[in-house]
């Protein structure tokens, strides 16, 4: 197999699955299929690293995709593993019908494909036609439980998720506008790789404009304060393996869409620095969710402010700029896709286990349900970021990276952090530890993907393969 | 150039705006979904000259793109829903119309003082088309929050898009793919708000969102 080959499989294996799946009957069989695909697509995404691809005029494969790529697909593949039991059981208790499971897996392979796309997009045109692509289908999946609540979720995410994207839209015309006169009319003028050669000749004023609609447009996807209102709602009502989905990748995306605008302005040194907007964005995020813990009242909700919280802290990183911060915000948002997605995945199964999601119902989950009572436990901790594991490494990386700088701002964030750490213990408490309530009947759960992503949290924290650290400090290094 | 030329591109752009302006004052559905069959006459107008001016055959399937989708086959099926679900009569207006007049003015003076400041040195033509497309874009937002019915927040969605094509083709020589995709999108975010739409009636026999304010997520 040629690299280049290895470049479109990973946009063309999701594709013909999401067709196989589309016509297949079964659940069984085409959850198989969704976890076969999924790995095949990560394997291929891996040899990406191995063969040096060639990138065209649609295309790109560079250090920086290549680790938002690889993670993407890792987690997908994980994703899919605990997808085919959550859903078995969601079969068995009639909350899905077959039909709707074919659906299911057929979106959920198309919206490995748009994320794919939007990832090794080579064009901004193209590569915003991919985001809006995944918005659609998770917009899709949120409603697929049909209830008054999915559907309102779905709604509001619909409504804010195009308004966002609109705005995105106008901001991509606004670079075409900056950088035509430079390079010339037509699909040269919307290349990334074109663009990048010559962003310092481009007019500054536009290149602002241009970065303020694309901060909105693609802060409402990363689900940036204020206008994060989408995330919770959808988080909640719609089936667990998509809410990991969201908050561990599709989050992710967004804000790689981001950070390659801001790589653009870094380039024009007339434009407005792009690291001060971030920044204030990322540190209101960070706050406003960081209070917002404290009342609620659904498990699932919670986490979606905790994600809300993470973003606030990677954007804030990238923001900050410079090789450390941003090794730092690198680290922070693998260690944050993979514990959450995990903490999803535990959430999943308690929600099936206990038949609700209201935290009052829940309790001394360490009593009835051992193992996953103590896997959320293990999950609060990793994600509140107390030592050893991944997340304290890198939101120390981050603190410290920025008390050297800004020990205001850095002050500001570890106060975000601490807020947030006694909004989830105080939580966790009464769920994993309390008084025993509701059903303690058996789980039928796959533990694997749980413990396999909070193992690697683990080790992250006591250990990073030189290899890894290297790449990481080069893809630092390249977002200046 | 050719001032001619330039003053009616001005004028259909200008007209776009009016027509978002009509927009915010209709009341009933019904009317709502003609001015917005207009707003895409308008738009097609517009469309078909930038094609003409700027000798871009390609802008002519866009034009043709939107005058089939938005000027016929959308406001058609919306007509027929909104008849089906017996609500063509009804009144929908969160805040007063001329609440709505003066923000809608005031965002049109912010959209010209951002654009017209911003873009000193781009060509005139692309330049007031930038200004107007971010009215529309602006207003199109406006009629978003200032509605609860569903259809009408669509319309607002739609128009929304409109002011996003005027300003696609405005951009002289932006590549096909940007303005295919456009209309694409629309016509799956059609699909998507019909699905939608039809799922909302099946459950509450309304399109009133306000009936999906019940819950909240946290009430108990």
């Amino acid at each position: 197999m040629t690299a280049f080959n290895a470049l479109d499989a990973v946009l063309l294996i999701p594709l013909v699955a999401a067709a196989a799946l589309a016509v297949l009957p079964g659940y069984r069989l085409t959850a198989n299929l969704n976890v076969v695909a999924s790995l095949a697509t990560f394997l291929t995404s891996v040899s990406l690293f191995l063969f040096e691809p060639r990138s065209g005029d649609y295309l790109l494969v560079d250090d920086l995709n290549k680790v938002f790529i690889v993670l993407t697909t890792f987690v997908a593949f994980t994703t899919s593993v605990f997808s085919a039991s959550y859903i078995g059981h969601e079969i068995e208790i009639g909350r899905l019908t077959p039909r709707s499971v074919r659906f299911y897996h057929a979106m959920y392979q198309v919206l490995m494909f748009a994320m794919n796309l939007a990832l090794v997009a080579n064009n901004i045109g193209l590569m915003w036609v991919a985001i809006e692509v995944a918005t659609l289908t998770t917009v899709l999946m949120v409603g697929i439980y049909r209830t008054h609540e999915a559907l309102e979720a779905a709604w509001k995410y619909f409504i804010l998720g195009s308004v966002g994207i609109a705005l995105a839209l106008f901001g991509t015309i606004l670079v075409y506008m900056a950088a035509r006169p430079v390079i010339g009319e037509g699909l040269e003028a919307m290349v990334w790789t074109v663009l990048v050669q010559h962003a310092a000749k481009f007019d500054p004023a536009l290149l602002n404009v241009a970065f303020v609609f694309l901060l909105l447009g693609y802060g409402t996807k990363v689900g940036l304060a204020p206008l994060h209102a989408w995330l919770p709602d959808a988080h909640a009502e719609g089936p667990t393996p998509i809410s990991a989905v969201l908050s561990g990748l599709l989050l992710n995306v967004a804000l790689y869409a981001l950070l390659r605008f801001k790589m653009l302005l870094a380039l024009n040194p007339a434009s407005i620095a792009p690291g001060p907007l971030m920044v204030t964005m990322g540190l209101i995020s960070c706050l406003f969710a960081a209070f917002m813990l404290y009342r609620r009242r659904d498990i699932k909700r919670m986490f979606a402010y905790s994600s809300i919280e993470h973003m606030g802290i990677i954007v804030f990183a990238f923001g900050m700029g410079g090789p450390l911060a941003n090794f730092a915000g690198l680290l922070h948002m693998t260690m944050h896709s993979l514990t959450k997605s995990a903490i999803f995945f535990t959430v999943g199964h308690i929600a099936q286990v206990k038949g609700t999601q209201k935290i009052a119902d829940l309790g001394g989950l360490t009593v009835t349900h051992p193992v996953l009572g103590w896997s959320l436990v293990f999950g609060v901790v990793a994600i509140a970021g107390l030592p050893p594991l991944g997340i304290f490494m890198s939101e120390f990386l981050v603190i410290s990276s920025t008390f050297a700088r800004e020990p205001v701002l850095a002050t500001i964030l570890v106060f975000g952090i601490l807020v947030a750490l006694g909004g989830l213990f105080l939580r966790l408490n009464g769920i994993a530890f309390g008084e025993p309530r509701g059903p303690s009947g058996p789980v039928h759960a796959s533990y694997v993907p749980m413990f396999a992503h909070f193992g690697i949290v683990a080790c992250a924290g006591i250990y990073l393969p030189p290899g890894l650290v290297a790449g990481f400090e080069n893809v630092a290094k390249l977002l200046g | 150039m050719n001032k001619l030329t330039f003053d009616i591109a001005h004028m259909l752009a200008g007209s776009l705006v009016l027509v978002s302006f009509m927009q915010l004052y209709q009341d009933r559905l019904s009317s709502l979904i003609n001015i917005f069959a207009l707003h895409a006459l308008v738009l097609t107008a517009s469309v078909a000259w930038q094609a003409f001016v700027q000798h871009a055959p390609h802008l002519y399937i866009t034009a043709t793109i939107a005058f089939v989708f938005k000027a016929v086959v959308i406001p058609v099926a919306l007509r027929r829903i909104v008849v089906k679900l017996g609500i063509h009569r009804e009144l929908d207006n969160v805040v007063g119309v001329g609440l709505a007049m003066l923000a809608g003015i005031g965002l049109v003076a912010l959209s010209m003082v951002v654009m017209l400041r911003v873009t000193a040195e781009a060509d005139p033509l692309a330049r007031e088309d930038l200004a107007f497309a971010l009215s529309v874009v602006l207003l199109g937002l406006l009629m978003m929050v200032t509605r609860r019915n569903a259809v009408s927040q669509v319309i607002g969605f739609m128009s929304l898009e409109n002011g996003l094509v005027l300003a696609a083709t405005g951009a002289k020589g932006m590549p096909l793919v940007v303005e295919i995709s456009v209309a694409f999108s629309v016509l799956i975010a059609f699909i998507v708000i019909g699905i939608f739409l039809f799922r909302i009636r099946e459950r509450f026999d309304t399109v009133d969102i306000q009936a999906l304010d019940r819950f909240r997520g946290e009430r108990q």
